[in-house]
Protein backbone atom coordinates (compact mmCIF):
# COMPACT_ATOMS: atom_id res chain seq x y z
CA UNK A 1 0.00 0.00 0.00
CA UNK A 2 1.23 3.31 -0.71
CA UNK A 3 0.16 5.03 2.63
CA UNK A 4 2.05 1.93 4.16
CA UNK A 5 5.77 2.47 2.54
CA UNK A 6 4.92 6.17 3.38
CA UNK A 7 4.93 5.14 7.35
CA UNK A 8 7.91 3.09 6.66
CA UNK A 9 9.61 6.01 5.23
CA UNK A 10 8.92 7.80 8.32
CA UNK A 11 9.85 5.49 10.70
CA UNK A 12 13.31 5.88 9.05
CA UNK A 13 14.80 7.80 11.24
CA UNK A 14 15.65 11.11 9.13
CA UNK A 15 19.46 12.66 8.02
CA UNK A 16 19.89 14.75 11.15
CA UNK A 17 23.19 15.79 10.31
CA UNK A 18 23.47 17.31 7.04
CA UNK A 19 27.00 17.80 6.50
CA UNK A 20 27.25 21.29 4.68
CA UNK A 21 30.32 21.75 2.57
CA UNK A 22 33.30 23.38 3.88
CA UNK A 23 35.06 25.61 2.20
CA UNK A 24 38.05 28.27 2.46
CA UNK A 25 36.76 31.62 3.28
CA UNK A 26 40.39 33.21 1.78
CA UNK A 27 39.85 31.23 -1.20
CA UNK A 28 35.89 32.09 -1.83
CA UNK A 29 36.52 35.87 -0.83
CA UNK A 30 39.59 36.16 -2.88
CA UNK A 31 41.23 37.40 0.10
CA UNK A 32 44.93 37.40 -0.40
CA UNK A 33 46.39 38.78 3.14
CA UNK A 34 45.46 37.85 6.05
CA UNK A 35 46.46 41.16 8.39
CA UNK A 36 48.18 40.39 11.58
CA UNK A 37 47.16 43.73 13.17
CA UNK A 38 43.31 42.97 12.63
CA UNK A 39 42.95 41.01 15.77
CA UNK A 40 39.34 40.86 16.04
CA UNK A 41 39.64 38.63 12.82
CA UNK A 42 41.96 36.21 13.50
CA UNK A 43 39.70 35.38 16.85
CA UNK A 44 37.74 33.66 14.36
CA UNK A 45 40.44 31.04 13.80
CA UNK A 46 41.28 30.42 17.83
CA UNK A 47 39.56 28.42 20.64
CA UNK A 48 38.93 29.97 23.85
CA UNK A 49 42.35 28.90 24.97
CA UNK A 50 43.88 31.31 22.35
CA UNK A 51 45.29 27.91 20.12
CA UNK A 52 44.80 28.02 16.76
CA UNK A 53 41.78 26.26 15.25
CA UNK A 54 42.77 23.15 13.36
CA UNK A 55 42.04 23.36 9.19
CA UNK A 56 39.25 20.51 10.21
CA UNK A 57 37.05 22.76 11.55
CA UNK A 58 37.50 26.31 10.20
CA UNK A 59 37.80 24.84 6.65
CA UNK A 60 40.57 26.82 5.79
CA UNK A 61 43.43 25.72 2.64
CA UNK A 62 46.47 24.72 3.83
CA UNK A 63 48.01 27.86 1.53
CA UNK A 64 46.00 30.52 4.02
CA UNK A 65 46.27 28.01 7.05
CA UNK A 66 49.78 28.80 6.81
CA UNK A 67 49.21 32.75 6.75
CA UNK A 68 46.86 32.64 9.43
CA UNK A 69 49.28 30.95 11.57
CA UNK A 70 52.06 33.61 10.53
CA UNK A 71 49.53 36.39 11.20
CA UNK A 72 48.31 35.35 14.85
CA UNK A 73 51.84 34.15 16.15
CA UNK A 74 52.78 38.47 14.80
CA UNK A 75 49.57 39.26 16.55
CA UNK A 76 50.42 37.67 20.17
CA UNK A 77 54.42 38.74 19.58
CA UNK A 78 52.83 41.79 19.62
CA UNK A 79 50.74 41.47 22.61
CA UNK A 80 47.63 42.42 19.84
CA UNK A 81 46.54 38.64 20.95
CA UNK A 82 47.47 36.59 23.92
CA UNK A 83 49.45 33.27 23.63
CA UNK A 84 47.64 31.95 26.49
CA UNK A 85 44.11 32.77 27.29
CA UNK A 86 40.70 31.44 29.37
CA UNK A 87 37.36 31.93 28.12
CA UNK A 88 38.05 33.77 25.36
CA UNK A 89 35.06 34.52 23.96
CA UNK B 1 66.67 46.76 -4.29
CA UNK B 2 64.52 48.83 -2.17
CA UNK B 3 61.58 46.77 -0.59
CA UNK B 4 58.86 47.46 1.65
CA UNK B 5 59.08 47.03 5.29
CA UNK B 6 56.22 47.79 8.48
CA UNK B 7 57.14 48.12 12.01
CA UNK B 8 55.28 48.61 14.64
CA UNK B 9 56.50 48.90 18.10
CA UNK B 10 55.24 49.49 21.53
CA UNK B 11 56.60 52.27 23.99
CA UNK B 12 56.34 52.14 27.62
CA UNK B 13 53.25 53.39 28.71
CA UNK B 14 55.34 55.31 31.87
CA UNK B 15 56.20 57.88 28.97
CA UNK B 16 54.93 61.02 28.77
CA UNK B 17 53.17 62.27 25.36
CA UNK B 18 55.30 63.99 24.74
CA UNK B 19 58.38 62.16 25.48
CA UNK B 20 56.44 59.93 23.59
CA UNK B 21 56.44 62.34 20.72
CA UNK B 22 59.91 62.73 20.87
CA UNK B 23 60.79 58.90 20.76
CA UNK B 24 58.79 58.47 17.64
CA UNK B 25 60.63 61.46 16.00
CA UNK B 26 63.93 60.29 17.09
CA UNK B 27 63.38 57.30 15.04
CA UNK B 28 61.41 58.66 11.80
CA UNK B 29 65.30 60.71 11.70
CA UNK B 30 66.63 57.57 12.46
CA UNK B 31 65.21 55.84 9.39
CA UNK B 32 65.76 58.79 7.21
CA UNK B 33 69.18 58.63 7.89
CA UNK B 34 69.59 54.59 6.93
CA UNK B 35 68.06 56.05 3.57
CA UNK B 36 64.58 54.90 3.78
CA UNK B 37 61.37 56.76 2.33
CA UNK B 38 58.51 56.88 4.69
CA UNK B 39 55.24 56.03 3.38
CA UNK B 40 52.89 56.19 5.94
CA UNK B 41 52.73 56.33 9.95
CA UNK B 42 50.15 55.82 12.48
CA UNK B 43 49.68 56.26 16.12
CA UNK B 44 47.43 53.99 17.56
CA UNK B 45 47.92 55.84 20.71
CA UNK B 46 47.23 53.99 24.54
CA UNK B 47 46.18 50.67 24.01
CA UNK B 48 45.71 47.77 26.14
CA UNK B 49 48.48 44.61 26.13
CA UNK B 50 46.91 41.31 25.43
CA UNK B 51 49.32 39.97 28.24
CA UNK B 52 51.64 41.74 30.19
CA UNK B 53 54.81 43.24 29.14
CA UNK B 54 57.39 44.32 31.41
CA UNK B 55 55.02 44.12 34.17
CA UNK B 56 52.88 46.48 31.97
CA UNK B 57 49.16 46.25 31.00
CA UNK B 58 49.56 49.37 28.65
CA UNK B 59 51.74 50.71 25.55
CA UNK B 60 51.98 53.02 23.11
CA UNK B 61 51.37 51.76 19.46
CA UNK B 62 53.12 52.79 16.60
CA UNK B 63 53.49 52.22 13.40
CA UNK B 64 55.90 52.93 10.15
CA UNK B 65 55.46 52.03 7.06
CA UNK B 66 58.64 53.19 4.67
CA UNK B 67 60.54 51.85 1.26
CA UNK B 68 64.79 50.76 2.79
CA UNK B 69 67.45 48.68 1.20
CA UNK B 70 67.20 45.16 2.98
CA UNK B 71 71.01 45.92 4.92
CA UNK B 72 69.36 48.79 7.04
CA UNK B 73 67.12 47.02 9.02
CA UNK B 74 69.47 44.82 10.95
CA UNK B 75 70.71 48.61 12.09
CA UNK B 76 67.49 49.47 12.84
CA UNK B 77 66.55 46.94 14.84
CA UNK B 78 69.69 47.35 16.96
CA UNK B 79 68.58 50.91 17.60
CA UNK B 80 65.11 49.41 18.43
CA UNK B 81 66.34 46.95 20.81
CA UNK B 82 69.18 49.68 22.44
CA UNK B 83 65.83 52.14 23.68
CA UNK B 84 64.42 50.94 26.72
CA UNK B 85 61.80 52.42 25.88
CA UNK B 86 60.51 50.02 23.28
CA UNK B 87 59.09 47.36 24.80
CA UNK B 88 57.92 45.53 21.58
CA UNK B 89 58.68 45.48 17.87
CA UNK B 90 58.22 43.97 14.84
CA UNK B 91 59.62 44.40 11.66
CA UNK B 92 57.85 42.75 8.77
CA UNK B 93 58.26 43.34 5.45
CA UNK B 94 55.40 43.46 2.78
CA UNK B 95 54.83 41.84 -0.35
CA UNK B 96 52.84 42.34 -3.38
CA UNK B 97 49.71 41.68 -1.59
CA UNK B 98 50.46 43.20 1.34
CA UNK B 99 51.28 46.37 -0.17
CA UNK B 100 48.20 46.38 -2.35
CA UNK B 101 46.06 45.91 1.18
CA UNK B 102 47.66 48.32 3.35
CA UNK B 103 47.42 50.59 -0.09
CA UNK B 104 43.64 49.67 -0.17
CA UNK B 105 42.78 49.71 3.49
CA UNK B 106 39.95 52.59 4.09
CA UNK B 107 40.07 52.82 7.80
CA UNK B 108 43.95 53.51 8.15
CA UNK B 109 43.94 53.23 11.87
CA UNK B 110 44.61 56.48 14.06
Amino acid sequence: MAENTSEIRYLTPPNIELTREKYCRFQKNRIKYIDYKDEKFLLQFVNEQGKLLPRRITGTSLKYQRKVSQAVKRARHLALMPYVADMLK
Amino acid sequence: MTKRYETVFILTPVLSAEQVKETVVKFKKSLKDAGAKLKHEEDWGLKKLAYPIQKKSTGFYHLFEYEMEGEGIANMEVNLKRDEKVMRFLTVSLDKHAIAFVESRPQRKK
